[in-house]
């Protein structure tokens, strides 16, 4: 079953044509990988499948009803939910704070004026399960803008996840990262996915990653849409390699 | 540094390492104590009742501002709309409808908060600087009522011929009047103390950290801020009409942007990330414009000095200075 389809969608900025006729189908439980060279599109595609700005042709269908053009707010409460390129998290937040504000919101506590002691335990053991769930427990009270670009990530990642995705987009979740951050990324992404069942899209540079960890791989380049398939199609596919792995070595 | 967290302690179960909360505790006792016996040792350092009362009632406007300023991350340079229309609703309502002090307070406290209320949407649609020329232009239109409806307001000369009246048969002195302003200073800080440590306090300061992030958990942002721009209306309106208790006066002055600007200073003087940031702001202020006043007239000049230096070399003001933690 399909969880999100674009339907010949295409995304121009004045004369520059960002995306041009990309048709995705993304099935329930998937871990899709999207790939291209720089200013390919994949952040555009991003943008419109969480309401950042609409496509101009074509149509998104989510979860059964069409969402092209529908607001990021609507689409968050629906269950998509996006991390960024360059991490937004709350900067001179705690860890913790980061995440009582998420599970907060998710719980649809904004408006509350006052905490009773009931609502702070259901909060805290909320905020407790996010924290376990990214496994960030052990700097719970260490300021986010102090920690390294990884674990940052990694505090994104557990804000988006206090809203329960549905399908969730992770843009370059493991850009900068040293090799034993980019090892917790990965295994939270497949830990998501496969014991959480989150339908997952992920914008990935780095070709181990995107081959080991993927279920399927969507290659962009230029705006329009080269290949997909799985990690071993993908990798035989000459126009992939002219386009894109060659540039790569 | 999360200046949030000083004022919004988890709860000491919790197995996470809490901060040092016992000290802000007995800081707050000290603090409490010093407050309440203060009519007695006041005239001893050298000051008097009535300037302490003065320094309550910016700090509990700058604690207000600061709400919207420090805490939700929004510039208003149009404050003193709301503190003077406090200050009117009470002078009027002593003047010419009721002899009941608290009812007055409670009306000026209200036509001020509402103004807000009404207000503060049309400001929040705008970003940025645009944020804030908006709030001085919608301050500056009251300033101006306020001096051209003469035959209500009393114009440039300001509205007199009113004066505080006893509560209970109880007459509002020097140090009555002070334990007045001290009891809503207490309760209008309790107010701020308790919705910075809820969700809705958590929230503004997650829309003054980042914006984008919160929009894309599904926030409607520009809500929160008017949210956080009413009820900062209202404390500030509170403190304008414990002002006109307090002078048995009130002017334009009270409407104008040079006061925005004051109670801006007072909040950023006093470290905008600490709760407690705007009374050391106001405690600084009111003794420069008091002492210094006395020996020349461009007391603010030197007001100016000590921002200047203080945005310098202690950008997180006063308490911020004071206040520096080491983290884990
Ligand atoms: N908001 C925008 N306004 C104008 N042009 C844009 C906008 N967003 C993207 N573009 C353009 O669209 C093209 C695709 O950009 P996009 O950010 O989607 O690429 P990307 O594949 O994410 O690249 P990268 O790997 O560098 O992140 C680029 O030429 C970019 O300049
Ligand atoms: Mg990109």
């Amino acid at each position: 079953m399909s969880l999100l389809q674009l339907d010949h969608i295409s995304r121009r900025f004045g004369a520059i044509k960002a995306l041009t006729d990309i048709s995705i189908d993304v099935a329930q439980g998937e871990l899709r990988a999207i790939i291209g060279p720089n200013g390919a599109g994949k952040t555009t595609l991003f943008n419109l499948i969480s309401g950042f700005f609409p496509p101009s042709e074509g149509k998104i269908i989510f979860d059964g009803s069409e969402i092209t053009a529908v607001s990021p707010a609507i689409l968050v409460k629906r269950g998509i939910i996006r991390t960024f390129q360059i991490t937004e998290i709350f900067l001179d937040l705690t860890v913790y704070e980061n995440l009582r504000v998420a599970a907060e919101t998710a719980m649809g506590l904004n408006l509350v004026p006052f905490m009773s002691r009931a609502r702070r335990q259901a909060i805290e053991s909320k905020v407790d399960e996010l924290l376990d769930l990214v496994k960030i427990g052990g700097k719970a009270d260490r300021i986010a803008g102090e920690l390294s670009h990884g674990d940052q990530r990694v505090v994104e990642v557990g804000i988006a996840l206090s809203r329960q995705p549905k399908l969730l987009l992770l843009d370059e979740p493991t850009a900068g990262m040293g090799d034993e951050e980019t090892h917790h990324m990965t295994g939270l992404i497949r830990s998501l996915n496969k014991d959480q069942k989150i339908t997952i899209l992920f914008i990935e540079h780095d070709m181990n990653i995107v081959f080991g960890v993927a279920d399927r791989i969507t290659v962009l380049d230029n705006g329009t849409m080269l290949a997909e398939g799985n990690a071993a199609e993908i990798a035989a596919n000459p126009r992939v390699q002219a386009a894109y792995l060659g540039q790569e070595a | 540094m999360s200046d949030i967290s000083s004022i919004a302690p988890r709860d000491a179960s919790a197995t996470k390492p809490t901060r040092a909360m016992p000290t802000s505790r007995t800081g707050l006792i000290i603090l409490a104590v010093m407050l309440i016996t203060l009519p007695f040792w006041i005239s001893y350092v050298g000051g008097y009742t009535d300037l302490a009362s003065r320094v309550l009632i910016y700090a509990l406007a700058g604690m207000g501002l600061n709400l919207l300023l420090g805490f939700t991350g929004g510039l208003s340079f149009g404050h003193a709309a709301y503190f003077g229309l406090g200050s009117y609703g009470v002078g009027l309502m002593l003047k010419y409808e009721t002899h009941s002090t608290l009812l007055a307070l409670l009306v000026g406290t209200i036509v001020g908060g509402l103004a807000a209320t009404l207000l503060g949407p049309i400001a929040v649609r705008r970003r940025g600087i645009y944020f804030s020329m908006i709030t001085i232009a919608i301050g500056q239109m009251f300033f101006f009522i306020a001096v051209r409806w003469n035959a209500l307001t009393g114009g440039e000369d300001g509205l007199a011929g009113f004066s505080r009246q006893p509560i209970a048969g109880i007459p509002l002195g020097s140090n009555n009047l002070y334990y007045l302003i001290l009891i809503f200073f207490g309760l209008g800080a309790a107010v701020l103390w308790t919705i910075l440590n809820a969700p809705l306090g958590h929230t503004f300061v997650a829309i003054r950290e980042n914006r984008k992030r919160l929009t894309f958990l599904g926030i409607n942002v520009d809500r929160y801020i008017a949210i956080s721009f009413s009820i900062s209306g209202f404390i500030v309106a509170l403190a304008g009409g414990l002002n006109a208790l307090l002078d048995n006066f009130t002017s334009p002055d009270n409407l104008k942007y040079t006061l925005s600007g004051n109670l801006l200073i007072i909040a950023v003087l006093g470290g905008m990330r600490n709760f407690w940031g705007p009374l050391a702001g106001a405690l600084v202020f009111i003794l420069v414009q008091d002492y210094v006043s006395n020996i020349t007239r461009n007391w603010m000049t030197v007001i100016g000095l000590i921002f200047i230096v203080s945005v310098m070399y202690f950008p997180k003001g006063i308490l911020g200075f004071f206040g520096r933690r080491s983290r884990s």
